[in-house]
Parts: C-alpha cells; sequence; structure tokens
C-alpha cells in the first residue's frame, strides 16, 4: 500500500450526482417544471406546474414528461401538487372554468395570451369561430394568427381552445385529435351529433319567434328554445331581414 | 472534470442571460459536488440536500450580482466557499442534535444515515471509508476530499478553506500518510 494507491482509490470515489437531485435542484428555481397526474373531463391529464402557476397540459399516457415538454418546450419532472393550487385546479378542471387558478404565461406572446383569454370567456360545451375570436379581440384580419395561436396552446382543456371551432361550426383539429375535442365538448354538455346535423345543413345561427334575439348554435340561449319555436338561419342577413337583432351574450354579429 | 476554457465560456452566458444558463452549471458542477459534499457529510441523503441548498444560494446570489461580477467570478472555488459553509453549519446542527439525544436518551437510538437504498457492498464501502475519513481532521478531510475526490487544484482548496496553499498541501499530504496507515491497518487485521 502506497500512497498512489490511496489517491488511486480516492479519485474512485469520484461519482454521478443523482439525475433526481439535478431535477429537484432545477425545479426548486423554476428552471423546470414539476407535474401531476390528475382526472379531468375525458380521461386523466398531466398538468405541469411552477410558482408562475399552471405551464402545461397533456392527455395522460406512457411519456407524460416528454409529451409536457414537446408540449411546452420545458422539462418537467413528477411532484406533488401544493394544496392550494390543487383545489384551484381541480375546481378548473370540473368546472371548465378557470376562476383563481395561477397561469404561467411566460412561454407566451401577448398575441397568444389575448387569444387564449379569450377563448377562456367562452362558456363550457359552447363553440365559437376562428374569426369570432379574431374580431372579438380586434384584430378581424387575423383568423389564421389566432388558429395558430390556438393550436400552440401548452395549456389546452384549462385554457379551452377546444371552444373554438372551423367557422361552419364544424369541429377542426385538434392537438389530441378531434376526437378528443369532440369529447371534451360532450364532456361539458354539447350535444355534438345535434350540432354537427346543424352544421351539415347548413344552420348558422338560431332564433326563436318569441323573441327578437338570434344567436350562435351553441350559445346557453339558443339551447333553451323548444322546437316549436325554433326559426333557423344560415346568414346573419337572413336573421336581421327577419326582424332579429344578435344576442348579447354569445355575440354572433361578429361571427366570420 | 471540466476543461478551463468552458467555465469561462460559462460565466459569459451567465452574464447574459442567467435563467437561460443556469442549467447548464447545476449539469456541469453537480457531479463535482455531489462526490464531495457525499465525502464531507454524513449520509446520501444530507449530500443531496446540502447540494441542492448550495445551487438554490448560487442562483439567489448569482440574481443579485452583476454581469461584471459574474464574468470574473471563479465558478468552481465560489461553488465550494457555498458548499462548505452548508457542510459546517449543517455539522454544527447535528452536533447540538447529536448532544440532546445523547442527553435525554443515554444509548443508541439516535437515527443512522440513510444508505438504504444502496446494496450491502456499497453500504459496507460507504462506512468503511466514512469511518477512515472520520479519523482525519476536518481541515485534512475536506483538503483531501476536494484535491483526490473532486480534483480541485491546491490553489482553489486554498481559497475556498481560506488556508495557504502550502499548509493545504501539508493537509493533503498528510491526510494521505494517515488513510495509508489506516488501510494498511485494515489490510492487517484481515489476515
Amino acid at each position: 500500500m502506497t500512497n498512489n494507491d490511496v489517491i488511486t482509490a480516492l479519485n474512485e470515489l469520484a461519482t454521478s450526482a443523482p439525475d433526481a437531485l439535478i431535477d429537484r435542484t432545477l425545479a426548486a428555481t423554476g428552471h423546470i417544471d414539476h407535474y401531476a397526474i390528475l382526472d379531468g373531463p375525458a380521461g386523466s391529464w398531466a398538468v405541469a406546474f411552477n410558482d408562475h402557476g399552471v405551464s402545461g397540459v397533456v392527455p395522460a399516457g406512457s411519456d407524460d414528461a416528454g409529451a409536457l415538454e414537446a408540449r411546452t418546450g420545458r422539462r418537467a419532472v413528477h411532484g406533488a401538487l401544493p394544496t392550494r393550487l390543487a383545489r384551484s385546479l381541480e375546481r378548473a378542471l370540473r368546472t371548465g372554468r378557470l376562476g383563481a387558478l395561477p397561469i404561467d404565461t411566460r412561454s407566451m406572446s401577448a398575441f397568444q395570451v389575448q387569444v387564449l383569454e379569450k377563448a377562456a370567456e367562452i362558456p363550457p360545451g359552447e363553440l365559437r369561430s376562428y374569426g369570432w375570436v379574431a374580431r372579438e379581440i380586434d384584430r378581424p384580419e387575423a383568423s389564421r394568427a389566432v388558429g395558430t395561436a390556438l393550436a400552440r396552446n401548452p395549456i389546452p382543456v384549462l385554457l379551452p381552445c377546444h371552444r373554438v371551432s372551423r367557422s361552419d361550426g364544424s369541429i377542426g383539429n385538434y392537438a389530441f385529435g378531434s376526437d378528443m375535442k369532440r369529447a371534451l365538448l360532450e364532456a361539458e354538455g354539447l350535444d355534438a351529433t345535434r350540432h354537427l346535423d346543424e352544421v351539415q345543413r347548413g344552420v348558422r345561427y338560431l332564433g326563436t319567434d318569441t323573441t327578437n334575439v338570434y344567436c350562435l348554435p351553441t350559445c346557453r340561449h339558443a339551447r333553451r328554445i323548444t322546437a316549436h319555436h325554433r326559426q333557423e338561419f344560415r346568414t346573419i342577413q337572413a336573421a336581421e331581414s327577419a326582424g332579429k337583432r344578435p344576442c348579447q351574450a354569445c355575440r354572433p354579429a361578429v361571427a366570420a | 472534470m471540466t476543461t478551463r476554457a468552458a467555465p469561462r465560456r460559462l460565466n459569459a452566458r451567465l452574464a447574459r442571460d442567467l435563467d437561460d444558463a443556469f442549467p447548464t452549471l447545476v449539469e456541469e458542477f453537480a457531479d463535482g459536488l455531489y462526490s464531495g459534499v457525499r465525502r464531507l457529510a454524513p449520509g446520501r441523503a444530507d449530500a443531496e440536500d446540502l447540494v441542492q441548498e448550495t445551487f438554490l444560494r448560487a442562483y439567489r446570489a448569482l440574481g443579485s450580482y452583476g454581469p461584471e461580477r459574474i464574468r470574473s467570478l471563479k465558478l468552481s472555488p465560489w461553488l465550494w466557499t457555498i458548499a462548505l459553509n452548508l457542510c459546517r453549519s449543517a455539522a454544527r446542527r447535528r452536533a447540538r442534535r447529536v448532544t440532546e439525544v445523547a442527553l435525554e436518551a443515554a444509548s443508541g437510538t439516535a437515527t443512522s444515515p440513510d444508505d438504504t437504498a444502496a446494496d450491502a457492498v456499497t453500504a459496507s464501502m460507504e462506512a468503511v471509508w466514512r469511518r477512515r475519513l472520520d479519523a482525519l481532521s476536518t481541515a485534512q478531510r475536506t483538503a483531501v476530499v476536494l484535491r483526490h475526490v473532486v480534483d480541485l487544484p491546491y490553489a482553489d482548496i486554498a481559497e475556498v478553506t481560506g488556508r495557504p496553499v502550502g499548509t493545504t498541501k501539508a493537509d493533503v499530504h498528510r491526510g494521505i500518510e494517515q488513510l495509508r496507515r489506516l488501510m494498511a491497518d485494515e489490510h492487517t487485521d484481515q489476515e
């Protein structure tokens, strides 16, 4: 046994830091997110979060960390959900409304924030078009950019891009497939079969002979109209020449 | 071990965009810090906590430094200064706790460091090395670990421990001598 033997033995004590240590450290400094699996509409969801709020959502699957990174551009490791966040998150998933849930918007452009905030105003189970969102945020020419902003939504389900449809009312594409989009809307109470039948028949607006108001077909006020009193319109012009004015809740006049 | 050039580039990146570069700092220094702290702290879990806390403090400090200060920082000795401070205060807390426990209950109910996950061979090697390094003075142990486990240059160790380079070299040399004697004795015991 020589001093060099001792030094060699000491050299061999050099080791790699556990991956979990690096992940925990970067989560503590806010450089990577934590995620938890929660039950929600149409299945379970992997929800990523950090000190700024919720940062990502994907359907729970075999590689949640990978799927979250693909959607949000941020790494995430499994971790415990803080109690306060758990409560508002559970509520948001149950009601389909954000409420007091904090959202991490740091990765989003100002335009995307505007688009997603507008989407979050659409009530659960109702549909608005890309054009509708564009006009509501005073960018009527920007339907395509609205479509892109929604497609890149890092926090689907909670920021409900699934409530935005094509201008004809058909359900359209979705990051997790149009079947999932339909399942989410049905979980929120949309009668998709009936809605798609109307779309097929070219119906874009609904009115009633008991009032002088016309609505988008999925508006909660339109859903209350009984078959007997129901009036169907294909265009705004048709509705207005029948003496109708636009509903204050769904604001159909701005629909593209 | 990292080359000299890489950390300099890292300084520039940290000065330019701390949040963009910080994960690289962690990736780059985690192995060295963990390897060393593990031999200075009593157990794996303590070592992990101390290394995590080292990075947290480093992050907060870097956030409060201007770009000039970050660019001129010698990252490795700077991180080790933080880590050693944390190791020392953890040791003080532990000593206090052990005294309290010893006063309350006379016999061995104190919790042992958790190496339950490690397999038996690794665990016994852990114990062997802990016993060997515990036999050294704090100064020798620190110097030996930083020099030969972490591979820090003497100048950095001197800076981190606040002792002259000559003293540091002597600490390392005496530490190695003592470890050699201990290991030779273990050998004789086995025969």
